[in-house]
């Protein structure tokens, strides 16, 4: 496999803003609704371009939900647009009973997720919402890792049939996934290994990459693989890498509760319990900072991969 | 409309009441109060008022759509789909049991024809209807969207969202009604949480508001065909609708008391006996 570089950094956001806008184009049952974060969410292309499909709600995200549902009935295909926080957790009734129970074709775009946020704080920086999508019967969830994913996410999410939810963020962020296929509840492959499988999601997808340059340094083989689709999860993916590392780090923007992580250990736990170690906030809310600071701070930096890695390999049988 | 219509449209008003009262009794649980109290609203709208097929169709292209957002009222709602032939009435019998198209609160999941949305959780009718009103205004579809909620459900927020919204985009295809009929579940409404001038509110929200008596047959047609024609005129209609919760049993009007108890045996009877048979009974 070839060494994974990146020459851009952009903000993921900017990559829903693109794929919002190039489906306009290619869809017209495609709508947007935006609860009075265009700029923040990038929709302004879409609302240019596509003003009579263009929604402004106001600040007002449970309508907001209930607006989706019932534009769907007729074949539209809504994409609602809001932070992470206000897409999930203050609207989780709505989406739970007129979108979920009701299998309403609504795409919930999520931005701002996570402790890279930074400097708004923890009231913003949601890092339950993975958990309570995931626990929605038919609800998928992307977590797509730098802008081209996200852009090919939102672009996928345009032919998928069902609730869905796709969480992406603010800060600029390395591009490194330029060609690569994205399938939605297929996951990515990134750097081939034997000793320890890092599944990692969303930004720190690009800390695992820098973590395995660390960890190639110290003769530690990684195999690393991105698992930008938490629902339906690849659990054939997982169980192959798994059968030949036999130890496993996750890594996410998240609490250890309800992510990623606790995804990856039920289907351990089932099928072939394995050493894992969890890369992921820990029962914790964040706090206003920069975003490298924070990652820092809260142990998902490249580094506190590193140690899990090391961590976990004492484990393996 | 004749008065040999007005009569028809009473019989079978009496048929779902019976309906009503028999399936909640059927399965011991549900909300007979206010199904009662509307099953002339119901009766108007789907066998006067509505143009839709029963041959359903999920999208409801080209037809008036109807929501209802305060779900408990399931039995009033599945007794009229069933007299208006969405479904065989033998089904009601289901209502509330295992294995059961008529899920206690209305669903899409078991896939009724006639639902197209679930509800039972308060205040979000009013937003799906919305939606999908926007949608056929973006569909150049110029048929309404009705939409049914409670009075008591006037007290979450959401329905303000959506009122807001509503005047703001001039969503003058959007039909929307309140069962007013002053109670909820732990009491009448103004000792609950007082709800004041509602249609001062509902006008200072820039909604046309009209009242209507939702227990005359002859007034709530006229009220919403009344309703259709304030339609088309840049502001979204509201039809405040005075009720009496289990209009037509004697023992159950009047009082928030059987807003969710089902009758027992001696009850049922004493019910029905006021309940003329017109159609037949499933």
């Amino acid at each position: 496999m070839t060494k994974l570089t990146f020459t851009e950094k952009k903000d993921t956001r900017s990559g829903f803003g693109a794929g919002l806008h190039e489906l306009g184009k290619k869809n017209s049952k495609v709508v947007a609704l935006c609860a009075d974060l265009t700029g923040s969410m990038k929709m302004d292309a879409f609302k240019k371009d596509f003003p009579d499909r263009f929604y402004q709600v106001g600040i007002a995200e449970a309508n907001m939900m209930g607006l989706a549902a019932g534009m769907t009935i007729s074949g539209k295909v809504p994409f609602t647009g809001t932070f992470a926080n206000f897409s999930t957790g203050r609207v989780y009734d709505q989406i739970r009973q007129s979108i979920a129970y009701s299998g309403k074709n609504v795409k919930i775009c999520a931005s701002h997720a996570g402790l890279t946020l930074g400097e708004d704080g923890a009231t913003h920086q949601i890092l339950e919402d993975i958990g309570m999508m995931r626990m929605l019967p038919g609800m998928t969830v992307i977590v797509p890792c730098d802008h081209e994913q996200t852009k090919a996410a939102t672009l996928a999410l345009g032919d998928h049939e069902g609730p869905a939810y796709l969480r992406f963020g603010r800060p600029s962020w390395p591009i490194f996934t330029t060609g690569r296929p994205f399938v939605i509840g297929k996951a990515d492959k990134l750097i081939e290994g034997k000793d320890v499988t890092i599944f990692a999601c969303g930004h720190l997808v690009w800390n695992a990459v820098e973590a395995e340059a660390l960890l190639a340094a110290k003769g530690i083989s990684v195999e690393l693989i991105n698992i930008h689709t938490i629902k339906p999860l690849d659990v054939e993916a997982i169980l192959a890498s798994v059968e030949k590392t036999r130890c496993v780090v996750t890594c996410e923007e998240h609490q250890q509760n309800g992510g990623l992580g606790d995804a990856v250990a039920q289907v351990l736990a089932r099928f072939n319990p394995t050493p894992q170690e969890m890369v992921a906030v820990n029962d914790s809310f964040g706090e206003s900072g920069t975003p490298t600071q924070l990652l820092k701070k809260y142990g998902l930096g490249p580094e506190n991969i590193v140690e899990a890695v090391e961590k976990v390999l004492k484990r393996k049988k | 409309m004749s008065q040999n219509d007005i009569e028809s449209l009473k019989k079978t008003a009496s048929q779902i009441r019976r309906d009503i009262v028999r399936m909640v009794h059927a399965c011991q649980s549900g909300h007979p109060g206010g199904s009662l109290g509307c099953a002339d609203f119901f009766v108007a709208l789907y066998f006067r008022i509505l143009k839709h097929s029963n041959k359903f169709n999920m999208s409801g292209s080209g037809e008036d759509l109807f929501f209802l957002s305060n779900g408990h009222i399931s039995p009033v709602w599945y007794a009229t789909l069933a007299r208006a032939g969405y479904f065989e009435p033998s089904e009601l019998a289901t209502f509330r049991k295992l294995n059961s198209r008529l899920q206690g609160h209305p669903a899409t999941h078991e896939h009724l024809p006639g639902i197209r949305i679930a509800s039972g959780s308060l205040g979000q009718g009013l937003s799906v209807a919305l939606g999908a009103a926007q949608a056929k205004k973006l569909d150049k579809d110029d048929r309404f969207v009705f939409v049914l909620m409670g009075d008591g459900e006037q007290q979450e927020g959401q329905v303000w969202e959506a009122a807001m919204y509503a005047a703001h985009n001039k969503m003058d295809n959007v039909i929307a009604t309140i069962d007013y009929n002053g109670q909820q579940i732990d009491g009448p409404v103004n000792k609950i949480l007082n709800l004041l001038d509602l249609k001062a509110k509902w006008e200072s929200f820039g909604w046309e508001v009209i009242d209507s008596n939702g227990n005359d047959m002859s007034e709530i047609v006229k009220a919403l065909e009344y309703a259709k024609t304030q339609a088309g005129k840049g502001k979204p209609v509201l039809n405040l609708m005075k009720t009496e919760m289990g209009y037509g049993v004697d023992y159950m009007m009047g009082s928030h008391k059987w807003h969710g108890v089902a009758p027992n045996d001696e009850e049922l009877s004493k019910a029905l006996a006021q309940l003329e048979e017109t159609i037949g009974d499933y």
